[in-house]
């Protein structure tokens, strides 16, 4: 169904980004404007989401070009969903950041920055153009770029270096793989090339190209021997800007792997090999680097190495069981891993270090507050009933069916790593009592009432929406489900661009 | 022509790696120029090259009849240009604060981050 | 530079390619040219400024803070961008006057998408510019 309106998020948030820009030196302007922005792209959001949902799947093809020339835009169910967690995401970080940004780094165009990051999100959700895809991460990234340098701390710069190189290296390996496809198939548009790559006869190309894209959006994505970047650099910027990293950044290569992997590059047994081995790496690896490290930020920075395995896992098996499993856990990480990185922010505050040796006494002296932490941290190891459990419910039935016995095994090892990781953290930062000689954060009674609400409601927001995942899983099931089904099953996608009834 | 510019993109290619596995960040930024511009060659390449026939379709007509040239690589190229622009210039900002901050080239010595457990 | 020959001939090269480059900005929709490359050469002509006379002077001729530019570009592509949703139509479909103009020629939105590039890029060369000729 064709809807100019589609595009919507993207022009928003580019429209939003650019008023952001003119109150350049007012920051108390660009915090109002920013949350105000936020809220208003949320309702763009659900309403996007409502339409797709109710109506079906909506395109629109930019400059009025017929589908395979142009660009085409499409909001199809996985696009729309993942546009309103990035939605929610935006909305508690930009909320928590009025409270936690510094005024110099707002000077620098932290807000206008952030739009501009989440506006390549939408765009890349709702393209349905390889070479556009590439364009809206290219903005992404550079935005990020800038996210990652602003105040320009020595850890934050060095972090930045090993970031910018590795992603520039990753974006030019996507190049050489849309170059590649468009001499296979001549044709950028995904529905166009899911037709045209069925027929070219030379197998070892197309899997030549798989490997590139396999190998950019791994290095997006923290895949296993891609990752170490990730550890690097995550921990270094204030946390705010790390919880929109960690809830979205990694998980649109994930998004585009799972667009690319199920519509191009289908049916060989060797990449789904590769791709089942490699999630199972990287859930032991990133478990493992969970269990060593002592920096809070590190921590949790491993632990999304971690999950990025269970989602990979998903697209390895690929049967329609597995990508519900791979589709519900998408949606589950990207708020809890936006939460967690917001408490642990806080957490670094109340106790003024981020090494969990010297953190202590929090359950003593904060009850409550500890209490709503306990919601993303058990929610992560996927206790249930909580948001994390179904998920691998469905990951390790799949894997069952399909015989796939070594990643049962990583994805109970990887669950049961979390477990300890987050027991660690609990009774390190929680029940142990705080030690002497370590540094006194600021306690919770100092802060202001503003600065009191500018964290709590982010956190208790999206503890809500993961609660409401967790207990009202039957919905997110349906809705997984069905873009699991759709995924499997591209020809509607591929009609609904190229027009075709 | 054509031969030329695969041996020309091969260079590029090879030459970036050498650049980016070197120690140097310096080098390491150059390794990243060089292999850009192989990849946009890559892309320029890939489009086929035809001399002289204009991406135009006579009136009447419906479908090329002959040979033509493809306009789309050219576009795609100049968008990756364009891109790659941006993105290099801001990592030669980055390097050159490294650089001041961290007062070394040698990116064996930028382990800071990964050090401290 | 001190180099009395580079600065009379800079005095002469600031207006001859700013007007060379609004004139490849103007031509960029059929022939080769457009926003992206006027907005480069703008920007080559005010750092040929800066090389003959100093970065200071030459802020003081651009007036405005470069930072502006920038969204004040985006604003205008995004409008023109979205000026065909008045006719609901997609996105970015080119939209054009009937009868060309004088000196410009056929104007339409593709136009003030590029007029839009071309502060964007003017706008943040100078940035890139200064940014880096201040850290050295």
């Amino acid at each position: 169904m064709s809807n100019p309106y589609i595009i919507l998020p993207i022009v928003f948030h580019m429209a939003a980004a650019v008023i952001l820009m003119f109150c350049w030196f007012q920051p108390r302007v660009q915090k109002l404007l920013s949350i105000l922005f936020s809220l208003i792209g949320l309702g763009i959001s659900v309403w996007l989401f409502r339409l797709v949902w109710h109506e079906g799947f909506q395109v629109t093809q930019a400059g009025n070009w017929d589908a395979p020339f142009g660009i085409s835009f499409i909001a199809d169910t996985l696009g729309s969903t993942l546009g309103l967690l990035s939605s929610i995401s935006l909305l508690a970080v930009s909320i928590f950041s009025t409270v936690s940004m510094r005024e110099e780094r707002i000077k620098f165009g932290y807000f206008p920055t952030l739009h501009f990051l989440i506006m390549g999100l939408q765009g890349a959700f709702l393209t349905a153009d390889i070479f556009n895809l590439y364009v809206w991460f290219e903005v992404v990234i550079i935005s990020s770029f800038v996210l990652l340098t602003l105040g320009g701390k020595k850890t934050q710069l060095e972090g930045a270096l090993k970031y910018v190189s590795l992603n520039l290296l990753a974006s030019t390996f996507f190049l050489i793989g849309i170059a590649l496809v468009y001499g296979l198939t001549g044709s950028l548009n995904l529905a166009d090339v899911a037709i045209k790559i069925g027929a070219v006869e030379n197998r070892g190309l197309v899997n030549m190209t798989a490997g590139l894209f396999l190998v950019a959006f791994g290095i997006k994505s923290a895949l296993f021997p891609m990752y170490f970047w990730l550890p690097a650099s995550y921990h270094t910027p204030p946390a705010a800007i790390s919880a929109i990293f960690a809830g979205l950044l990694t998980k649109v290569g994930v998004y585009a792997m799972v667009r690319m992997f199920t519509m191009v590059f289908i049916g060989d047994t060797f990449m789904s090999i590769t791709l089942s081995g490699l999630a199972a790496l990287t859930i032991i690896s990133g478990g493992l680097g969970a269990i060593r490290q002592q920096h809070l930020g590190k921590i949790f920075g491993y632990l999304i190495i971690c999950h990025i395995g269970f989602l990979f896992a998903g697209l390895g098996i690929f049967t329609e069981l597995a990508l519900v499993g791979t589709i519900f856990y998408l949606i589950h990480d990207i708020v809890v891993k936006t939460n967690l990185f917001i408490v642990a922010g806080l957490m670094n505050k109340l106790t003024g270090s981020p090494f969990i040796k010297e953190q202590g006494g929090l359950y003593a002296k904060y009850p409550l507050l500890s209490l709503l932490f306990a919601i993303p941290l058990f929610s992560l190891v996927g206790i249930p009933p909580l948001s994390g459990f179904w998920a691998k419910v469905y990951l390790i039935q799949a894997s069952f069916e399909t015989r796939e016995f070594l990643l049962v095994g990583s994805i109970i090892f990887g669950s049961f790593l979390t477990l300890w990781v987050i027991a660690k953290v609990w009774s390190e930062s929680f029940w142990k009592d705080k030690p002497e000689a370590s540094s006194s954060g600021k306690p919770w009674s100092t802060f202001s009432t503003k600065e009191k609400w500018g964290i709590l409601v982010p956190i208790m927001f999206l503890s809500i929406v993961s609660l409401y995942i967790g207990l009202a899983a039957e919905n997110i099931i349906s809705l997984a489900s069905r873009i699991a089904a759709e995924l499997m099953d591209p020809s509607a996608y591929i009609n609904s661009i190229l027009g075709m009834k | 022509m054509e031969i030329l510019l695969v041996f020309i993109i091969g260079l590029l290619h090879a030459g970036g790696l050498y650049m980016l596995l070197r120690r140097s960040m310096f080098k390491m930024i150059i390794g990243l120029i060089l292999l850009g511009n192989g990849a946009n060659l890559l892309i320029f390449l890939i489009g086929r090259l035809v001399k002289g026939k204009p991406p135009v379709i006579d009136e009447g007509l419906k479908v090329f009849a002959d040979a033509y040239a493809d306009p789309l690589p050219q576009a795609l190229v100049l968008t990756a240009i364009v891109i790659g622009f941006g993105l290099q210039s801001f990592a030669i900002i980055l390097i050159k604060r490294v650089y001041n901050v961290l007062e070394t080239d040698d990116l064996d010595e930028l382990n800071s981050t990964d050090e401290e457990l | 530079m001190k180099s009395l020959i580079f600065r009379t001939a800079s005095i002469y090269l600031l207006p001859l390619l700013l007007l060379f480059s609004i004139f490849i900005l103007l031509r960029g929709h059929y022939l080769p040219g457009g926003g992206f490359v006027g907005g480069l050469m703008a920007g080559v002509a005010f750092l040929i400024h800066s090389f003959a006379f100093g970065l200071k002077e030459t802020r003081n001729i651009i007036k405005i803070n470069p930072g502006f530019l920038m969204p004040i570009g985006l604003t205008i592509c995004v409008l023109a961008a979205l000026a065909p949703w008045i006719v609901s139509l997609p996105l970015m479909t080119g939209l054009w006057f009937e009868e060309p103009f004088k000196f410009v020629g056929m104007v339409g939105s593709a136009l003030f998408f590029d007029i839009g590039v071309y502060l964007v890029v003017v706008g943040s060369t100078l940035i890139i510019m200064f940014t880096i000729a201040d850290t050295v």
